[in-house]
């Protein structure tokens, strides 16, 4: 496991695959409990869509690392130090406004990034963002709408989302901070500068909270970070132990 | 599916919505089923995740299930009966040219 650890684009890929795949197992903890019908089935397609594009990652690190290693090898049997998603992506589900508030803040990043990595010379990855920036670009309409509609809702979804946007909007900073393999490939052209993406996702994030009545979060503040060098909150673990028992427990298994 | 059951909050139903959707071959929407949504921007959102998960479609309606007005089933006899034995009616009778399409 360690002979590939130097290889700046493995590593990002793992990292994008742990992103999309960690969220998206979060939101399908949803399943079969969303507050009605029609948005149980919407985070559920959201969930599938992030799946789909972590597959992609993981088999196109597989393929790069070249040690017959698989894409089920890479997400089931990896711990959770390995794992390189960011803190935001791991919080627990909570209520739907935490949920919303998340995913607001991830597709504000996802959307705008994939939309640049359509770009980048490596054409697996290019090819990859344009699959997936469509699948975004809807995610980030339905969150933005939702967050619109609990910010300008009732007093009580009002309550929740201020709530959820005080715990969550501190893992934001450390989507669009580089790590040594990010900054690697920023230099080579194979990421997109990242504060290249900052305006428009300000200005898309300013937009939505004005429509939802919601005074910007003011202040640096506290920001959480280290989970994409794999320093994890304590949710991980527990997450992992559900998404890998099967694998862990028997071991090869297939059905 | 369990309702929205939050003390202090209010009970109000989401309104009833009916859906039609265009079909990649289909040239006119057709009725798929209903849902709930808030308002028409919801209901079309929602539509979109419940009703074209598998390439259904290429185009939504939504209408609000209260503007649609009904025949009543009871008067099904009056209304309908009547054309059973009225054959010529229906333009059976004339050869379709073949570079007429969608009849």
């Amino acid at each position: 496991m360690a002979s590939s650890h130097s290889h700046p684009l493995f590593d990002y890929l793992l990292q994008a695959a742990d992103t999309s795949l960690v969220l998206g197992h979060r939101l399908s903890e949803w399943c079969g409990h969303g507050p009605v019908l029609e948005q149980d089935l919407a985070l559920a397609n959201i969930a599938l869509d992030l799946l789909g594009e972590a597959r992609s990652y993981y088999q196109y690190a597989a393929e790069l690392e070249g040690l017959g290693r698989t894409e089920d090898d890479l997400a089931y049997l990896r711990s959770a130090v390995e794992y390189r998603n960011p803190l935001l992506v791991e919080q627990p589900n909570g209520d739907f406004a935490h949920t919303v508030v998340r995913q607001f803040l991830f597709d504000n990043y996802h959307y705008h990034l994939l939309k640049a990595l359509q770009a980048s010379p490596d054409a697996t990855l290019a090819a990859i963002a344009e699959k997936a920036v469509k699948e975004a670009a809807y995610h980030l309409k339905w969150s933005s709408e939702w967050l619109i509609r609990l910010g300008d809702g009732t007093d009580e979804s009002r309550r929740r989302l201020d709530k959820a946007i005080a715990t969550l909007w501190r893992y934001q900073d450390e989507l669009l901070a580089p790590t040594p393999a990010e900054a690697a490939l920023q230099a080579l052209g194979v990421l997109p500068a990242y504060h290249d993406l900052q305006p428009t996702m300000q200005a898309h994030a300013a937009h939505v909270l004005a429509e939802a009545t919601v005074p910007a979060p003011t202040g640096p503040g506290y920001q959480g970070a280290g989970g994409k060098l794999g320093r994890h909150s304590e949710h991980l673990g527990y997450l992992l132990a559900e998404l890998q028992y099967l694998q862990r427990t028997y071991p090869g298994l297939q059905w | 599916m369990t309702a929205l059951n939050i003390p202090g909050m209010t009970q109000a139903e989401w309104p009833l919505w009916e859906v039609f959707i265009r079909s990649k071959q289909g040239l006119d929407h057709k009725h798929v089923g209903s849902l709930h949504a808030a308002d028409a921007p919801m209901a079309l959102q929602n539509a979109r995740d419940v009703y074209t998960r598998r390439l259904e479609g290429v185009s939504i309606w939504v209408v609000e299930s209260q503007h649609i007005h009904a025949s009543n089933p009871d008067d099904a006899a009056e209304l309908f009966d009547p054309a059973a034995d009225k054959v010529y009616r229906h333009p059976t009778f004339f050869p379709v040219p073949d570079s007429i399409k969608h009849m």
